[in-house]
C-alpha cells in the first residue's frame, strides 16, 4: 500500500474506548435525580440541599467518592496535550483565531509556529479558511484555549479534505492502539490525520478519500452498534476495486476523476511555502523531546 | 365563509362538559416529540403538539457576535422565536414583529434561569424557534422544543422545562387551549415549569381570571407540565438509550 500506512494520530485517547467492565451504561437526562449515597456531585451534576441531580444528558459514572455524568453530545471541551484539526477565522497582527469547535475561539500565536515571522506578516503564512494541526497548551482560567503549531506532527496541512464527526466518537476512529486507523490508512491508501475534536483530515487517491469518508460515517452513525471494526473491514475489501465504489445511498460511482482537477496551491502567489507537514507514524519516530524537526534554527 | 368581520362565536363546551375537539377539561392534545433531526445544529428537536408544528435547533455555546454582548463571568442565552409565512391560514407578515420580539425575550429569559451560563464565560448559546404550523400555544411548543434541543446540545442545565397554556372557557379552567378556545375564550395562561424545584420560569396572562381561578389554573398547568415532562424524557432517551444488545434507538 506504499505510502498508506501514515497516521497522524497522537494524544490522549489513543486506543482510549473505556473498558465496558466497568459496570452497566445508565443513562440520565437533566434534572434527574442521581443516588447520593454520600457521594460528591462530579462534573455534569449538580447538588440541592443534600440531593444530586444530573445537569447534563450522559451515561452515569460512579468513581467514589464522586459520581459524574460523562456527556454523551454537544460540542468539544478542550483539555491540554489534545492535538486537534483548525480552520484559521481571523488573522491579527501577532496571532491568528483558530476555530476548533470548541465553545470559543482558540488564539495562535505566532512565536507558537515553526516559522520566523515578523509583525504583521502572519497572513503570509496562514489566510482565513487554512486548515492546521494544533496542540492545545493549556486551558487558562479566563477560558482562553492556548494552542501552539510546535510539535510532532503538527503544522498546516494542504490539499486533502477534512471530516467531521461527533467528538465523543473519536475513541472508536482510532481503535485500540490504533487499530482502526491502521485498517482504514491500509485499504484506502490515505493519510489521516485525527484530531481529538473529532475532526479528520484525509488525504489520497479520490476513490480513497471517498472509501474513507463513508468509514467515518459509519463510524458516527452506527459505532454505538456491535461488530463496527468487522462491517468497516469488510465494507473496505468489497470496495477494493475502483469502479465498485457505492455512497451510503448506494449510487455507483463511476464517474470520479483520478487526479485532482484543480490544484488550488497553484493559483497562490507571493506566499512563502511552509515547510511540509510531517505525517510520519510518531511511533516510529525518535523521541519527541527531540529537537523539532519542522523548526527552523533562529 | 365568505361574511367577513362576522364573528360567530363557536360553542366551546358541550353540555356533557367536552370540548371543541371532544377533549376533556384536563387533557393535553396529542403530543409527539423528536430529538435530533437537525444534523447542523448542535442540538435540535420536533414538537407536533396538537396541529402545532414546531421544529427548534440550538448552536454553541460558541463565540457572541456582535462582541460586546459577550459577558465575561458566563454565557448569553439569545432566543428567536419565528413564524413561517405560511404557519396560519392568513398569510404572516414575515420577520421579526413585536409579537415574536416579546416571545423570543420571555423564552431566553425562561432559559437564562435554568441554564449553568457560568460554565462557558464569554460565549453565546443560541436558540432557534421556527413555527411551522400555528393552533394556540406555539410558545409552549417552542419551549418544550428548545429545550429538547438544549438537552440534545448537552448544555448543563438544571432541569428539562415542559411547557403549557391554561385558560378559561365558558367559565370553566382548562388545559392546553386550541386555535378557536383562545381565540373565544375568557382567558389564557402560558407557563414553564421546572419539575425539579417546581419553579415556573413563565407565566404570562391575557384575560381575566379571579383569584380562586388563577389558582386552579396554576394547579391544572403544573400537572399538565408534569405529562409533557415524560414525553420530552421519553424523546431523548429514544434517541440517546442504550439497548440492551448495544443498540441505541433513533440516532441518524
Amino acid at each position: 500500500m506504499g505510502s498508506g500506512h501514515r497516521s497522524g494520530h497522537r494524544g490522549r485517547g489513543q486506543g482510549g474506548e473505556s473498558s465496558p467492565s466497568a459496570g452497566e451504561r445508565v443513562l440520565v437526562l437533566p434534572g434527574e435525580e442521581i443516588p447520593a449515597h454520600g457521594l460528591k456531585p462530579g462534573p455534569g451534576t449538580y447538588r440541592v440541599q443534600g440531593r444530586i441531580f444530573a445537569s447534563v444528558l450522559g451515561l452515569l459514572q460512579t468513581r467514589p467518592p464522586a459520581v459524574r455524568v460523562v456527556p454523551l453530545s454537544g460540542r468539544y471541551i478542550p483539555k491540554p496535550h489534545d492535538v486537534v484539526l483548525g480552520t484559521v477565522t481571523d488573522v491579527q497582527g501577532t496571532f491568528w483565531l483558530l476555530d476548533i469547535g470548541a465553545p470559543r475561539w482558540a488564539p495562535l500565536h505566532m512565536t507558537g509556529t515553526p516559522w520566523k515571522i515578523d509583525f504583521g506578516e502572519t497572513a503570509q503564512y496562514l489566510r482565513v479558511g487554512d486548515a492546521v494541526v494544533v496542540a492545545i497548551e493549556a486551558i487558562e482560567n479566563t477560558g482562553r484555549i492556548g494552542v501552539t503549531m510546535l510539535g510532532e506532527g503538527l503544522g498546516k496541512l494542504e490539499n486533502g479534505t477534512i471530516v467531521e464527526i461527533a467528538p465523543a466518537r473519536v475513541p472508536r476512529v482510532i481503535g485500540r492502539g490504533g487499530s482502526m486507523i491502521q485498517t482504514i490508512t491500509r485499504l484506502t491508501s490515505c493519510q489521516m490525520v485525527v484530531g481529538q475534536n473529532g475532526r479528520i483530515f484525509l488525504d489520497g487517491p479520490p476513490e480513497g478519500i471517498l472509501r474513507a469518508r463513508e468509514c467515518l460515517r459509519m463510524i458516527d452513525e452506527e459505532g454505538h452498534l456491535p461488530g463496527l471494526t468487522e462491517r468497516i473491514q469488510r465494507y473496505l475489501e468489497e470496495t477494493q476495486d475502483p469502479g465498485a465504489i457505492h455512497d451510503h445511498r448506494g449510487h455507483a460511482r463511476s464517474d470520479l476523476p483520478h487526479e485532482p482537477e484543480v490544484d488550488l496551491e497553484h493559483h497562490r502567489h507571493d506566499r512563502p511555502t511552509p515547510p511540509p507537514l510531517d505525517l510520519q507514524d510518531p511511533a516510529a519516530r525518535a523521541p519527541a523531546d527531540e529537537a523539532e524537526p519542522d523548526a527552523p534554527d533562529f | 365563509m365568505g361574511n367577513v368581520g362576522a364573528k360567530e362565536v363557536p360553542t366551546l363546551l358541550t353540555p356533557e362538559g367536552l370540548r371543541i375537539d371532544g377533549r376533556r377539561l384536563d387533557e393535553l392534545r396529542a403530543l409527539k416529540v423528536t430529538a435530533g433531526p437537525l444534523h447542523e445544529a448542535d442540538g435540535s428537536a420536533f414538537v407536533e403538539w396538537g396541529a402545532n408544528k414546531v421544529m427548534a435547533a440550538v448552536y454553541g455555546p460558541r463565540e457572541v457576535h456582535p462582541r460586546h454582548l459577550q459577558e465575561n463571568n458566563k454565557a448569553i442565552v439569545q432566543c428567536r422565536y419565528n413564524m413561517a409565512a405560511f404557519s396560519v391560514d392568513e398569510r404572516k407578515r414575515p420577520g421579526l414583529d413585536r409579537r415574536s420580539q416579546e416571545i423570543s425575550k420571555v423564552i431566553a429569559e425562561a432559559f437564562e434561569s435554568v441554564i449553568f451560563a457560568e460554565e462557558y464565560p464569554r460565549t453565546s448559546i443560541d436558540v432557534y424557534i421556527e413555527v411551522l404550523q400555528a393552533n394556540a400555544g406555539t410558545r409552549c411548543a417552542g419551549i418544550v422544543a428548545a429545550s429538547v434541543a438544549l438537552a440534545d446540545a448537552g448544555i448543563p442545565m438544571v432541569d428539562l422545562l415542559p411547557a403549557v397554556a391554561v385558560g378559561k372557557i365558558a367559565g370553566r379552567i382548562v388545559l392546553d387551549l386550541k386555535k378557536e378556545e383562545d381565540n373565544f375564550g375568557e382567558a389564557d395562561l402560558p407557563m414553564a415549569l421546572v419539575p425539579q424545584s417546581g419553579r415556573l420560569v413563565l407565566l404570562q396572562m391575557e384575560g381575566h381570571l379571579n383569584r380562586a381561578e388563577l389558582s386552579e389554573a396554576l394547579d391544572l398547568g403544573v400537572k399538565g407540565c408534569r405529562q409533557i415532562y415524560d414525553v420530552m424524557k421519553q424523546a431523548l432517551r429514544d434517541r440517546y438509550a442504550v439497548r440492551p444488545e448495544g443498540h441505541t434507538g433513533g440516532a441518524a
